[in-house]
């Protein structure tokens, strides 16, 4: 017993309350609070917080940058999109078969990454997000038809077009944004496990020194694979969420450099925690809807904020907003304490 | 024991490692030579990292060269780096439990074994510390700690000392010295700290030059003439040099 609170302390069950006490304030509480507009695009920030989360398992955990999680994401949409109109399977289901099958796509999208790293592992992702592009312009979405690229005889995606089905007690915006929500917690929790077991351990130690890694005995081939696997499967499901969020998926709405625009903010959010991921989906999703639906400014702007973000963090804060805002905030109520107390110097937090 | 034949390792115009045959016997055993000499490239091929071009090494009656590099470690092979590589992001316990798993060695056992591990360097901070906060002294404790847990059967330690004050390395020292009694592997000591190496060592062998110059009890060999000659480059060897080399 003395062992296992030696291992998780009581900073750990404080953070799990704290996340606990946020997620359930996100599904049940945050939707009465918002308008029917914002829910969209609180599902969206759950969404692309699974993205960044992938990022982030590749780059935060193993080292390997892959700048084409959000064509993953794209795939992982086409291929739930298609597999909704193709079969009748329950929904969870669907998820599971579309995270397999992008799962498969990413590990083989990873294969580079055993040879090459940095700048070059770049490059090729950003080839292959620049490629999904490419060929999504020319064969789009499906939108019911039949082939493999399921779109009907016309070839045009028209109003009649019938959306991506929902889950049956889920079809309501509220109720698919905590579908999603619930969803999303799920693969962060499974992240989680990955992240705090032997796979992260593995991981950790490749990314600090994979000859140290080989000689710890670290398979280091299946190892890098596998975190490529489970940032595609995740991707994936996320995919398959936002096609039914969408409901009628266009080519024209993926752009490639959305990927950069997603590893920027998953660095900006923090790539060492899960925290960093969330921020990322808010930075990501939620900026872009304040700026253009709420304030009217165009969207373009935020590029720039994102470049100054990116090299704020870079120099200064390599653990993104995740890993200093709670620095501030603690050095701010340290502050407090001591205008508070007048000259008292304040005590140091422990740790 | 390990038995090393004939070994030789060439790199484009340059042999780090030229026909050396050596012997290191179950304790724990000092290598040492000039910068140069070759001492970290026989690791790597203990390692695996580096492929000889020829000869045999036996290991407790096992050919090493025949297995793949990232299976030596569950074999019982461990080793530590010259520039210290303890995982920064990680806590002293997942360090060492990281060690433990790709060990082969049992799962029930893996906290206490790592827990032990980390009580034998004399490691004080908490387990759950993270590396990245520790200093250089610790940082190398755990590096230790890593090298031992899961019973290996061969640990090579490079330059374990390296960048740290005298007064920390007598208790790395002792530390060394404990690793035969703790968990009867053989240990190989790559230091240029004498004084560390008599300390720690029964047998020291001597390379210059990638081949083999001197070998025997540590006292004898750091006495011997080609020792003194190889290190310090002159024949004019008397009383003071082995003081500084003592």
């Amino acid at each position: 017993m003395t062992a296992l609170r030696t291992l998780i302390d009581r900073g750990t069950m404080i953070r799990a309350g704290i996340a606990l006490a946020l997620f359930l304030f996100a599904i049940l509480a945050l939707p009465h609070l918002a308008g029917a507009d914002w829910i969209t695009t609180f599902t969206s920030v759950a969404i692309y917080s699974v993205v960044a989360l992938g990022f982030g398992i590749l780059y935060g955990r193993v080292g390997m940058i892959s700048l084409g999680q959000v064509a993953l994401l794209t795939l992982g949409c086409w291929i739930g999109a298609r597999l909704a109109y193709a079969s009748s399977m329950p929904f969870p289901l669907l998820l599971l078969a579309t995270g397999a099958i992008t799962c498969v796509i990413g590990v083989l999208v990873g294969l580079p990454a055993l040879r090459l790293s940095g700048l070059y592992l770049a490059l090729i992702t950003l080839m292959f997000a620049g490629a999904v592009t490419i060929v999504l312009s020319v064969t789009d979405f499906p939108n019911g038809g039949g082939g493999f690229k399921g779109t009907a005889s016309t070839g045009a995606l028209t109003t009649s077009t019938p959306p991506v089905r929902r889950p049956s007690w889920a079809t309501a915006d509220v109720a698919f944004y905590r579908y999603t929500a619930i969803v999303a917690l799920i693969l962060f929790l499974i992240a989680l496990a990955h992240v705090a077991t032997k796979p992260g351990r593995a991981w950790a130690s490749i990314r600090e020194s994979e000859p140290a890694a080989l000689a710890a005995g670290v398979n280091i081939t299946l190892y890098k694979l596998w975190a490529f696997a489970l940032a595609s499967f995740i991707t994936g499901v996320a995919g398959c969420l936002l096609a039914a969020q969408v409901g009628v998926p266009r080519a024209i709405t993926f752009q490639t450099q959305d990927s950069l625009t997603l590893a920027a903010t998953a660095l900006i959010g923090g790539i060492f925690s899960m925290w960093g991921a969330i921020v990322a989906g808010i930075f990501n999703q939620l900026l872009p809807f304040l700026f253009q639906a709420q304030w009217g400014v165009n969207t373009n702007y935020l590029l720039i904020i994102f470049g100054a973000g990116l090299l704020q963090v870079l120099l200064t804060a390599p653990g993104g907003l995740a890993d200093q805002f709670p620095k501030d905030m603690a050095n701010l109520g340290r502050l407090i304490v001591r205008l508070v107390r007048g000259s008292k110097p304040a005590k140091e937090p422990a740790g | 024991m390990i038995e090393v034949n004939g070994l030789t390792v060439k790199f484009a115009g340059v042999t780090p490692i030229d026909d050396m045959s050596v012997t290191f016997p179950v304790g724990t055993c000092g290598l040492i030579g000039p910068n140069g000499a070759g001492k970290t490239t026989f690791f790597n091929v203990l390692s695996g990292f580096v492929t000889p071009s020829s000869g045999s090494i036996t290991a407790f009656g096992e050919n090493l060269l025949k297995m793949a590099d990232y299976r030596r470690a569950r074999w019982g092979l461990r080793r530590t780096f010259q520039t210290e590589m303890a995982i920064e992001k990680l806590s002293i316990f997942d360090n060492v439990a990281m060690i433990h798993e790709h060990s082969g060695a049992k799962r029930a056992s893996r906290r206490a074994d790592v827990l032990g591990a980390i009580d034998f360097v004399g490691l004080d901070a908490s387990p759950r510390t993270r590396v990245g906060g520790l200093g250089a002294r610790e940082r190398r404790l755990v590096e230790v700690a890593r090298a031992v847990v899961g019973k290996p059967k061969i640990v090579l330690l490079d330059e374990p000392a390296a960048g740290l004050p005298d007064e920390e390395t007598g208790h790395l020292s002792q530390v060394i010295q404990k690793i035969p009694a703790y968990i009867g592997a053989l240990v190989i000591l790559v230091d240029h700290d004498m004084s560390l190496v008599s300390a720690c060592c029964q047998t020291t062998a001597v390379i210059d030059f990638g081949r083999l110059i001197a070998s025997g009890p540590t006292a004898e060999v750091l006495r011997n003439e080609h020792v003194m000659r190889a290190y310090l480059g002159t024949e004019d060897t008397g009383e003071d040099v082995e003081e500084e080399l003592l």
